[in-house]
């Protein structure tokens, strides 16, 4: 396939950046009602007619790649297609409204969030659910505040000082441990790729308060030993947390509260195919078991009778976001998950399986732990997995993960998600098979057919220009 | 029904029957149960009790649920507040190349994005005057929790405390204590003098253990700060901290935050490009350029490719957490990029002109309002005298539930702040119905 993305040419007088090219002249004074002193003088912003604004964002939007464009099989980002529909359902009148109105004119609102508690929950086979946390990071930081208020209600709190996270782990896991004030102790796999038992046993003990698990972990592999995992956690007082990023590739076969979690959150954007926009919003809501529930963000929506009420958990840890999360994402995952059921849930989950064997199937390169499930790890060897990627861009591709996780050398993680046919998981074989042939010079030269030719990253952090008022130093 | 000739199952996986049975082939396994790798003791049936639906039955559902909601005219503000959005908005932000993209961690075919994010950037240095603004955060109340782990961070001498004012919304001071509890710090409030910041308690409040000092303008009761130089004197000569709430439409008008010495400004940039979306936000975070290895969050910056063409790219990535770990300035991942695309759009649509006169609107909106409700007898407003924008407080006569409860009976959403007190928020969206507003305030203020 010949693949060409668009670029739109620079120059002084170009049209196609007017927001770059006319920021000089537009400047406004100020003239206010309002005494002198409280105003500012003047404002200086591009000032441009609608049509000349469509066809700029038009423009940028053709140099720009999305999971409409074609595969994105980043793994442990887990790009799925986006039902269109539910983008008019978030946009229904009735979804967006102010989040301070009275509980008895938004029974509708308080209905749907009652629901998605109620479908994550047993999703996760949890207790009980919190919506709030505004993306999956949040979700871990807001899982984290809760085992911190349990260890301190058992009057734990300054004796456990430690989360455990292993090296496989995304790095969100040991960055929201920090934030919630912790120490990381970070545990080395196993040489098959899981958790080392043994390593453990050792790291746990009576600072533990938490133990932070992917599963399937970041190479696709369940953990098998997971109830013997969760028994040595909670032997020793700490407690478990599932990190939802990978439960696409669990739905309808497992469970993390059957499996002995305590704690997870749900990356709604992942799992349940929302866009990701670029980078957000998506939403992080967590679930816990019953002893954890009271220690949940407020508020949180209970069904009295026919009616639905909000209310603040008995010892709950306050809020995590100012308001109620992100709150259009959790529409359309409402949507998503009402519109799949159980059949259409467990059918994702297998195709997203028998989408990544497959493809790890046909390709060269050497994935060297399995079996894996939704995502598989292959290592490029002796090539360099940044130019591997950059040269996949040339065959039209979204390359995968790279250089992560470090367990495997050069790695390219992988995720296909079960939206691809076959056709399309043998023409990305083809692309990865093409540039496992490929020698040095083609791929340090690559890509070719893109926006732009190989970005120079570390330029831009040794000369920073972070707008357009430095542009020209 | 299904589109297309999806296999039974999930709509949107694409395998006929036929394509699952040469996959398996190439795989070598007999079914696609025998893929997963689960013992036995920890396997679920795969019934969660959840009825698979059509596309239009879900879509009913949701319109059906959806609609118990009482359809209100809202003049409600504090903190989520709701201007028209241009239609413009929608159809570029909803383009799937922009909606449906990840992360640009392959800046070579992400130039559209990292550009819009670029010019938010840029527009956000503008309207804040410091030099650096990242490319979104969550809300205001967790970007403002970001600016006191920034300033713990960068001071010079240690010091754990944190000052906002008694006016404060409840929601952001505790999401606040939430992010600040684990680094050591505790926050405090300092009083407030009819609406804005009593300077003086806050020189009596401030000392050197204040790592540092927030205020808002406008403030949650719809005031204008008049004195933001005297707050950041004070908090610089106590080596602080001076963290500005504010919006973008409130910026383009009211005193640049550079020239009153803030050091950071936060606030909630989807006051342009979000509707009110049931609180959902846009973090806004701008700070000063010595700060910005500590800056959490996504930054773009330019560079050039091979051939030498101007280019966008992240940059600084080694401060975030896919690299850093929990040495990164913040543990930030997905965030908002979307709406900052949003925001974007709206601020330059309206450009220069468009967005001042946005602003006086608020200014001049809220200060007819107030005079109306003013004449009803029984009522006094507003309660402080000060510059309101958007929104200001009422004083009724009357108990305050009551009448909040009587104006929603009568299609009408305010804010009950006090048992004496109401708040309301006018601006674009719902300045047609003002005048129905007040005939109605008249009736249940008696």
């Amino acid at each position: 396939m010949e693949y060409t993305q668009a670029k739109w040419e620079r120059d002084e007088d170009d049209l196609y950046e007017p927001l770059l090219s006319e920021k000089d002249g537009n400047a406004v004074e100020i003239d206010s009602s309002l005494p002198d002193e409280l105003t500012r003088d003047s404002l200086e912003l591009p000032d441009l007619s609608e049509p000349e604004l469509a066809r700029h964002y038009t423009r940028l939007s053709q140099m720009n790649y999305g999971i409409d464009s074609g595969p994105y099989p980043l793994g442990s980002c887990t790009m799925k297609y986006n039902p269109k529909f539910t983008e008019d359902v978030a946009a229904l009148p009735g979804a967006s409204i102010h989040p301070d109105r009275s509980e008895g004119s938004v029974q509708g609102t308080l209905e749907l969030m009652h629901g998605l508690q109620d479908y994550l929950a047993r999703i996760g086979g949890m207790d009980a659910v919190s919506l709030q946390p505004p993306a999956g990071a949040a979700g871990e930081f807001t899982g984290i505040l809760v085992a911190k208020a349990f260890h301190e209600a058992n009057g734990e709190g300054d004796q456990r000082t430690e989360i455990i996270v292993p090296d496989s782990a995304h790095g969100t896991n040991p960055a929201s441990a920090a934030l919630g004030g912790y120490d990381v102790v970070e545990l080395p796999s196993a040489e098959d790729g899981r958790v080392d038992l043994d390593a453990l046993s050792a790291a746990v003990g009576d600072s533990t308060a938490l133990f932070m698990l992917t599963n399937p972990n970041t190479l696709g592999l369940f953990e098998r030993d997971i109830e013997e995992i969760a028994e040595t956690v909670h032997e020793a007082g700490g407690l478990l947390y599932y990190d939802g990023a990978n439960l696409n590739a669990l739905l309808g076969r497992a469970r993390p509260g059957d499996m002995g979690f305590d704690i997870m959150h749900y990356n709604v954007h992942k799992t349940f195919a929302t866009p990701h926009g670029g980078g957000g919003p998506g939403a992080g809501p967590i679930g816990v078991g019953e002893k954890l529930a009271e220690f949940l963000p407020a508020p949180r929506v209970k069904q009295v009778e026919n009616r639905y009420e909000r209310f603040d958990p008995e010892r709950t840890i306050g809020k995590v976001h100012g308001f109620t999360g992100n709150w259009l994402v959790l529409v359309k995952t409402y949507a998503y998950i009402a519109r799949l059921g159980d059949e259409g849930l467990n059918d994702a989950s297998a195709k997203a399986v028998l989408n990544a064997n497959y493809l790890a199937s046909q390709i060269e390169y050497e994935v060297p732990f399995r079996p894996f499930h939704h995502e598989f790890v292959a290592s490029a060897g002796d090539q360099d997995a940044a130019d591997v990627a950059k040269r996949m861009l040339d065959y039209g591709v979204h390359p995968p993960t790279t250089k992560w996780p470090e367990i495997v050398s050069e790695a390219l993680m992988t995720e296909p998600t079960e939206i691809e046919n076959r056709e399309t998981l043998d023409q990305l074989a083809e692309a990865f098979n093409a540039v496992s042939d490929e020698n040095d010079e083609t791929l340090e030269s690559a890509p070719q057919k893109t926006t732009a030719k190989r970005i120079d990253q570390a330029s831009a952090a040794r000369n920073l220009r972070l707008s357009w008022q430095k542009l020209d130093e | 029904m299904t589109g297309g000739n999806a296999s039974a199952g999930s709509p949107y996986a694409p395998h006929t029957a036929e394509e699952t049975t040469a996959m398996l082939d190439a795989v070598g396994v007999k079914s696609v149960e025998a893929l997963f790798d689960i013992p036995e003791s920890v396997r679920f049936d795969g019934e969660f009790g959840i009825e698979q639906r059509s596309e239009q039955a879900t879509r009913r559902d949701l319109q059906k649920t959806l609609g118990k909601n009482r359809n209100l005219t809202e003049f409600l503000g504090r903190g989520q507040y709701s201007h028209y959005v241009p239609s413009l908005v929608d159809h570029i932000a909803d383009r799937s190349e922009f909606l449906t993209s990840y992360t640009q961690y392959q800046p070579e075919v992400t130039q559209g994005f990292l550009q819009a994010l670029f010019e938010y950037q840029s527009m956000l240095v503008e309207l804040t005057g410091l030099e650096i603004a990242n490319a979104s955060m969550y809300d205001h109340a967790t970007a403002l929790a970001e600016s006191a782990l920034l300033a713990s961070r960068v001071r010079q001498t240690s010091g754990n405390k944190v000052l906002v004012p008694e006016y404060l919304l409840s929601g952001r001071k505790s999401v606040l204590e939430n992010y600040t509890e684990g680094p050591g710090l505790v926050v405090e409030e300092f009083a407030t003098d009819d609406g804005n910041v009593d300077v003086d308690a806050l020189a009596e409040s401030i000392d050197e253990d204040v790592v540092m000092v927030y205020a808002e303008n406008p403030t949650t009761r719809g005031t204008i700060e008049e004195n933001l130089t005297g707050i950041g004197d004070l908090a610089h000569e106590h080596d602080a901290l001076f963290c500005l709430g504010s919006d973008p439409v409130a910026l383009s008008l009211l005193q640049k935050p550079a020239d009153v010495g803030a050091d950071v400004v936060v606030g909630d940039a989807g006051t342009l490009g979000l509707p009110a979306s049931y609180g959902m936000g846009l973090g806004l975070f701008a700070t000063r350029e010595e700060f910005v290895r500590q800056v959490p969050g996504r930054l773009v910056g330019v560079s050039e490719d091979e051939d030498e063409n101007r280019v966008f790219t992240l940059t600084l990535q080694t401060r975030e957490q896919h690299i850093r770990r929990e040495r990164a300035t913040s543990n930030i991942c997905t965030n908002q990029a979307w709406v900052a695309l949003r925001t974007a759009i709206h601020i330059a649509y309206l450009g220069s002109s468009g967005l001042v006169e946005l602003a006086e609107n608020c200014v001049t909106l809220a200060d007819d309002l107030a005079e109306k409700l003013d004449d009803i007898s029984g009522v006094q407003a507003p309660v402080h005298d000060k510059h309101h924008f958007r929104e200001f407080v009422a004083h009724t006569d009357q108990p305050a539930p009551p009448i909040v409860a009587d104006l929603e009976e009568r299609g009408f959403a305010v804010h009950e702040v006090g048992e004496h007190e109401v708040q309301v928020c006018v601006t674009d969206v719902n300045e047609h119905a003002v005048g129905e507003f007040v005939t109605l305030f008249r009736e249940v203020a008696k």
